[in-house]
């Protein structure tokens, strides 16, 4: 809450600063604007940037430090026997952290009062700590905002290059905000990296990628029957393709055919008509997909399959694979859309003017000239459909069956790593990690597709830019 | 009788005395983008084995003719035309007349070469293929490398002819889709500004081969510029806003125009 009013004040430090700068470079030129080197804004941003942005990195730094600091600080002040077990030996990680957290309750005033007076005595110091930081912290700012705009009001002259440096510092910024997003990425890898090295530590790699039984349960006690635990994910992996490959034989065929008719036979009232709708498909949760798979589609294969004597799941990966293609056709249909749109008219034309009809020219012409960029769609539909969570949560089994039969019921890849991390878990067992693992290989292989796909359709683009 | 009105407005001689050697008769022809008026009672006869030449400032119409010839206006929504245009005396509008067989018989050549992303062998069988032409592999090479040879292509080419079309230099693609348009052996060959995007070298070797192809086919070439007008044809349309202004030998046109609007043209006071 202090902490947010020293906000405010710099806020405000910071908007004085911008009028002041912004005022002076226009006295310094007798209201001539024309003679300064930039528009008087940008010296008044000059200013303002100075004012605000360092008393800002040092309020943030001083927040980020000032709870280690403090706390390394109070355990030295603290009666040392606090600190020592009823044996006589330094007390535990453990007994620490609580000790550090019961302080800092009493501190921010959330506990009234323990049972140990040192303690509460403790705490109460920790909170006489906490003020004088702020107190501190909240002059240091005022001073550096104070002391920044001071200085670079003294700094703003007729040829000085505000505009020069205000965008500098607004480079500065926007190169940080796309650091973020990498920083992210490389953080979600490496925490991947990690865990799943702490798999391998205790699963074989070789046993994972190549076991052909997988069951994760893990015994608790030592005399638990039949839970030994196995972790070759081979049923996993094809279980996910078994189910992506029925998506993608919906998918594709639809998609394709859709896209061609829109993009070359439609007249353009039905186009702006059926293309949203189409588009709206991928605008549906996936969750929503998922109970249409569960309730609806898998329930209508099972009573079908009966009529011809057929025994399907109700969990099949038919179903599953089903409802997942009908969710992927807008993304085959609208890249298809795309680069068939882009394929110059003048290819047409120069067809038609050779007598071709339009099939003849949208089979002959049209379409191996989009075909790099229909493969890069679909590739992308690919790894979309592997890395898909939610509809085969709902409609694909839980257990690993290692079967090519879309009648029966498999499981998935992302079906797993729910499973293994769902309720209460210790974060340790190789089950809980085998999580990891299976997330890893799911990364690398949407990452190799995602990148050839990528790879493929810039090189289409570029055959026509 | 509006006809004769409409001729009369045209002056030279947009109609010739000596029908035998019509190969295209247009008759009040009159073209519609929705509501625009592009073309504007047009009558004028096209000579077999001659080159006219279309010329006019931009927007006259004279692209939105040539392609009404092989009906290649067709492939836009809105586009409307009404009066006849014969074609060995059949109007091609004829509800009779079937738009794939009109297009092998009257070829197009584009403003800008438009190679498909195909081989240079298979650019040129593709219009054979689709019509069927050839019965074996042997008479299909035999019809690429006649038409590549015919478009003077041949010898920049005979060594590379699985390689794409579109690696060929700007000059040479044009080449390759004028062999593309012959390959199919039309008898009428419309070009429109063929030589816009090449430069003076390719632009002179489009035109001898012009030159050349008019032995066997009737042309008609539109263009910007009057000296290629003046080069390469014979008889030269001039069109002004949708209208048909004057029409005669090329010679009599760039030498002694009648009309007041095309003297202005060609001596470049306007357009």
């Amino acid at each position: 809450m202090q902490v947010l009013i020293l906000f405010l004040v710099l806020a405000v430090l910071t908007v004085i600063g911008f009028r002041l700068g912004r005022s002076r470079s226009v006295k310094l030129v007798g209201g001539d604007v024309a003679r300064l080197h930039s528009l008087p804004g940008y010296y008044g941003f000059y200013v303002a940037l100075w004012c605000g942005i360092p008393a800002l990195l040092l309020v943030l730094a001083w927040v980020s430090l000032e709870g280690p600091v403090l706390t390394r600080l109070i355990l030295s002040a603290v009666s040392p026997e606090l600190l020592l077990d009823p044996n006589g030996g330094p007390i535990s990680q453990a007994h620490l952290n609580l000790l550090v957290n019961d302080l800092r309750n009493i501190a921010s005033g959330t506990v009234a009062s323990t049972a140990n007076p040192l303690v509460q005595a403790a705490g109460l110091q920790l909170a006489s700590y906490r003020e004088i930081s702020f107190g501190a912290m909240t002059v240091v700012a005022l001073a550096l905002a104070l002391g920044g705009a001071g200085l670079a009001l003294r700094w703003v002259h007729a040829d000085f290059r505000a505009r020069n440096s205000v965008e500098k510092v607004i480079k500065t910024f926007m190169v940080l905000c796309s650091l973020m997003a990498i920083l992210t990425t490389v953080g979600i890898i490496l925490s991947l990296l990690f865990e799943s090295y702490r798999f391998f530590a205790r699963v074989p790699m070789t046993e994972f990628l190549f076991g052909l039984q997988w069951s994760p349960q893990m015994a608790m006690r030592a005399d638990q029957v039949g839970s030994s635990g196995a972790f070759g994910a081979v049923p996993l992996f094809a279980g996910t393709l078994l189910i992506s490959l029925i998506a993608m034989i919906v998918a594709v065929p639809v998609g394709l055919l859709a896209a061609i008719y829109m993009a070359e036979y439609a007249p353009r009232k039905v186009r702006s008509i059926v293309k949203p709708l189409l588009e709206i498909l991928a605008g549906i949760p996936t969750v929503v997909y998922g109970f249409f798979a569960a309730l609806t589609v898998a329930p209508f294969f099972r009573d079908s399959g009966q009529l011809f004597g057929l025994n399907i799941s109700s969990e099949s990966a038919l179903a599953a694979g089903v409802v997942m293609g009908i969710m992927i056709i807008p993304y085959v249909s609208s890249i298809t859309d795309d680069v068939v749109t882009a394929v110059p008219n003048a290819m047409r034309e120069g067809s038609y003017g050779l007598g071709a009809t339009k099939s003849e020219t949208i089979r002959r012409v049209v379409f191996p000239a989009a075909l790099p960029g229909i493969v890069g769609g679909v590739l992308l539909a690919v790894s979309r459909a592997i890395g898909e969570t939610m509809i085969v949560v709902m409609a694909a089994g839980l257990s690993a069956n290692l079967t090519a039969n879309p009648f029966e019921a498999v499981t998935t890849v992302t079906v797993q790593v729910v499973t293994l991390l769902v309720g209460d878990q210790e974060f340790d067992s190789p089950k809980t990690l085998a999580a990891f693992a299976l997330g890893l290989v799911l990364f690398v292989v949407t990452l190799a597709l995602n990148i050839v796909a990528l790879h493929v359709v810039r090189k289409y683009r570029e055959q026509y830019e | 009788m509006p006809e004769a009105m409409e001729t009369q407005m045209t002056a030279g001689t947009p109609l010739l005395s000596d029908t035998s050697a019509v190969k295209v008769a247009a008759r009040d022809v009159n073209v519609f983008y929705g509501e625009k008026h592009a073309i504007k009672g047009v009558n004028l006869d096209i000579k077999q084995n001659e080159v006219t030449a279309f010329i006019g400032p931009s927007g006259c119409g004279k692209s939105t003719f040539l392609r009404s010839i092989n009906r290649m206006n067709d492939t836009i929504d809105i586009c409307r035309v009404t009066g006849s245009i014969a074609l060995d005396g059949g109007n091609v509008y004829d509800r009779s007349i079937d738009v794939v067989q009109l297009r092998a018989r009257v070829g197009m050549v584009f403003q800008k070469p438009n190679p498909f992303p195909k081989s240079i062998y298979e650019n040129v069988a593709y219009g054979p293929r689709i019509h069927g032409l050839c019965r074996h592999k042997d008479e299909l090479d035999e019809v690429v490398m006649g038409s590549l040879e015919r478009a003077g292509l041949l010898n920049e080419v005979k060594d590379r002819l699985d390689q794409p079309g579109t690696g060929l230099s700007g000059g040479q693609q044009q080449r390759l889709c004028i062999a593309r348009a012959i390959a199919v052996n039309p008898e009428v060959i419309l070009m429109d500004e063929p030589c816009s995007a090449l430069d003076p070298i390719a632009t002179a070797k489009i035109e001898e081969l012009i030159d050349e192809l008019r032995e066997n086919f009737t042309i008609v070439i539109v263009t910007h510029s009057m000296q290629q007008a003046a080069r390469v044809s014979q008889r030269t349309a001039f069109f002004h806003l949708g209208t048909l202004i004057e029409c005669s030998d090329t010679e009599q046109v760039f030498t002694n125009p009648i009309h007041k609007l095309t003297q202005g043209y060609i001596t470049g006071r306007f357009g």
